[in-house]
């Protein structure tokens, strides 16, 4: 499933136009909040692409930036926040500026959202498939019979019996919600589903079970994923590349595979040092120690440097950019040379 | 916002702090088989059982949240309660910590039983010496107060001989045990300005300026981020060896459970499972229900095994039930017994107890994993 290779990025963060094969590409989108004491800087010039059928996970702590990151892709940021430089074109086209109008020919067709939620993201008045059936109607299907049977079709298809159409949110399981949650979202097979912690408030089994089946109805039906979470070792066997946030900037971006193998960024290897196995010999962890800044006035040069492990004078003066180390992007002075370090063979 | 700088020495100071002691218990423990040497019991269930009665005047049923759950805590030990969300995890904290009375069953606590404890001054002793600590740091602490106001406050109820100052000694003391320092600046913070793992550490701090035996996490890490739950973690093995108490370690994390804890008992709608010293339990489950715990949790450092991967089931609701193995209907092993008679939890190797029929034959099953 990780044999998936690298894409060949351009090399720095800086503005990367995306190849035409791409289904979305993000180059520099900063999003800003407008708060009391001056903006908030959420989103920090952010760039990747999305290839057609690809699984891109983004991990990070809470406050990283991760979640608005998905909310200005999909074009939901409300007030106070907004996007306040770069560009996010989705198939060619860019979304920052669309209309409401024009956005929800978009939504659900092409573009679908999977929220943490589905408990507050499904209507709890109304039965699952009165809700199916309004996603299409505002798509123009007006057939009741072609509503009633693609409803079913996609209810199958994530394993729940279509008979649960007529059942109301609060009947059905955790498990079962965020089913329903990505049945609806494949109602019409779009190009890229993006998720927020779709797993979140499930019990592990259950977790296990969703993530196999949205790789399988992944690759059964050629869909890209965003997939957004703070667990890594929840999406390390499913996501193709791997995107590490931290405080509003990407850390690191690669192979998910290469990232497991030989992190780069020490935040990384904090982040992978930082939970506990099932499995080899019990061993002392120290996790992270602090927290994150508070982005309202972030650490001027490197902004993990005050809980860095690895950090040395410079780090707190001078920002990183974003380094090409082999197939992997990081965002450490440690790796400003590129290709001197450990890594760096392709 | 608190300086990054300021929550850095915090959690620095106690996971440096700690590692070295605990790097030791932790390797002598790990030769005997079962963990550490027994201690004294603290805690005893016996058949302890709750049931709710849902639903409206025509249609009566019960749901067995808890059924006739025989648990010990030793002292100086730390228990992993693990089980998905619904197997009565929650239901057994809030029983041991008096919030709930046992619908049947007993709970001893230093061999006296609590359903013997009338006075309101036996009440609040008890629930000083078993604390509670919640899930949710952000709910769990009053917002207009400084966080010196929790402690203090606790401590007027439950130590009414101490004079103002010593209260204020005391909660210093506490902060600085679990890792807030420098304690008198953090005593004077107020809740929105400490982080959620800071906020976790004052829920434990006000937890130890009871002098407790025993403190009752449910699910104290899993709202935290990832790089900031094993600091918690490393400063509940501190607590228990420095201040010698006592934790029931609710979680539904096996990985956290294996890191922190002495002994693990996995609960399965309402019923214990399978218990026993937590390497023992992780290294060779006997259970159909932990392997396929097991099985289920995410890690990165083993291969993915797609073709376990065929449970779709989930706990059931124990409304009105049967007798039978509550796991059978998930359970790729059952057999005809495990639909007729509910198997009791026995002792399959020293120190190790599983409720099913098919592994108490003997044989080493493999159902999952």
């Amino acid at each position: 499933m990780s044999s998936v290779p690298a894409r060949q990025q351009p090399a720095t963060g800086g503005a990367s136009p995306g190849t035409p094969g791409d289904i979305l590409d993000v180059t520099d989108l900063s999003v800003t909040y407008a708060a009391d004491r001056g903006p908030v800087v959420a989103v920090d010039q952010v760039s990747f692409a999305v290839e057609p059928s690809e699984f891109v996970g983004i991990v990070g702590e809470s406050g990283c930036g991760k979640s608005t990151l998905l909310f200005a892709i999909a074009q939901l940021l409300a007030p106070p926040a907004a996007v306040t430089g770069g560009s996010v074109t989705f198939k060619g086209r860019s979304m920052v500026g669309l209309t409401d109008r024009e956005l929800a020919a978009v939504r659900w067709k092409d573009l679908s959202v999977v929220m943490q939620s589905a408990m507050n993201a499904l209507n709890p008045v109304r039965p699952i498939r009165a809700q199916f059936a309004d996603a299409m109607r505002a798509h123009g299907v007006r057939s009741k019979a072609e509503i009633a049977d693609r409803s079913a079709e996609v209810l199958r298809m994530v394993g729940i019996d279509p008979v649960h159409l007529r059942s109301y949110p609060h009947q059905l399981s955790g498990g079962m919600r965020q089913r329903a949650m990505i049945a609806m979202a494949m109602l019409f097979t779009p190009d890229l589903i993006i998720m927020d912690e779709p797993t979140s408030a499930l019990d592990v089994v259950a977790q296990r079970s969703l993530m196999v089946q949205i790789k399988e109805l992944q690759q059964r039906f050629g869909f890209a994923v965003i997939f957004v979470t703070h667990d890594m070792s929840l999406i390390s066997h499913f996501s193709d590349r791997l995107m590490v946030m931290y405080a509003g900037q990407v850390a690191e971006f690669g192979a998910t595979q290469d990232l497991f193998d030989q992190p780069l960024h020490p935040y990384t290897a904090g982040l992978m040092d930082a939970f506990p196995s099932i499995r080899g010999p019990r061993r002392e962890l120290l996790g992270i120690p602090g927290s994150p800044p508070n982005l309202a006035a972030p650490p001027p040069g490197c902004r993990f440097q005050p809980r860095c492990p690895q950090a040395e004078p410079r780090c707190a003066g001078t920002p990183p950019e974003l380094y090409q180390v082999g197939g992997t992007q990081v965002r450490c002075l440690l790796h400003e040379d590129g290709g001197g370090m450990e890594g760096s063979n392709p | 916002m608190t300086s990054p700088n300021s929550n850095g020495q915090a959690q620095a100071s106690d996971g440096t702090g700690a590692a070295p002691e605990r790097g030791s218990a932790r390797s002598s423990d790990r030769g005997v088989p079962g963990g550490r040497p027994p201690g004294e019991t603290l805690l005893r269930t016996d058949k302890l059982t709750r049931h709710f009665r849902i639903g409206n005047a025509l249609s009566q049923q019960t749901l067995h949240a808890v059924d006739e759950v025989s648990l010990t805590i030793g002292e100086r030990e730390i228990v992993a309660l693990a089980g998905e969300s619904g197997s009565g995890k929650s239901t057994i904290a809030r029983l041991l910590a008096k919030v709930y009375k046992p619908t049947s069953g007993e709970i001893y606590f230093q061999g006296r039983p609590l359903s013997a404890i009338r006075s309101r001054a036996d009440r609040l002793q008890y629930s000083g010496l078993a604390p509670m600590v919640f899930q949710d740091p952000f709910g769990s602490i009053n917002p207009v107060f400084r966080v010196a106001h929790g402690v203090t406050r606790g401590l007027k109820l439950h130590r009414p001989e101490l004079s103002r100052d010593e209260r204020y000694a005391e909660a210093r003391r506490v902060f600085e045990v679990v890792g807030l320092t420098p304690a008198d600046e953090v005593l004077q913070r107020y809740p929105h300005e400490l982080s959620g793992g800071q906020r976790q550490r004052v829920g434990f701090a006000q937890a130890l300026a009871m002098r407790p035996k025993l403190i009752l996490a449910d699910e104290p890490v899993s709202m935290l981020d990832v790089s900031i739950r094993i600091g918690l973690l490393n400063m509940m093995a501190d607590l228990r060896d420095s201040q010698g108490v006592s934790i029931l370690y609710i979680t539904h994390d096996l990985a956290s459970a294996r890191y922190v804890a002495d002994r693990l008992v996995i609960m399965y709608a309402g019923h214990v499972a399978e218990s026993g010293p937590t390497e023992e339990v992780m290294a060779n489950p006997r259970h159909p229900y932990t392997q396929l715990l097991l099985s289920a949790a995410p890690d990165p450092r083993a291969p993915l095994g797609v073709g376990a991967e065929t449970d779709r089931g989930e706990p059931p609701k124990v409304i009105n039930p049967t007798p039978g193995c509550r796991f059978r209907w998930r359970c790729p092993l059952a057999i005809d017994k495990c639909h007729q008679v509910t198997p009791e939890l026995t002792q399959i190797l020293p120190g190790h107890q599983a409720a099913c029929h098919v592994a108490q034959q003997g044989a080493e099953i493999k159902a999952f994993g």
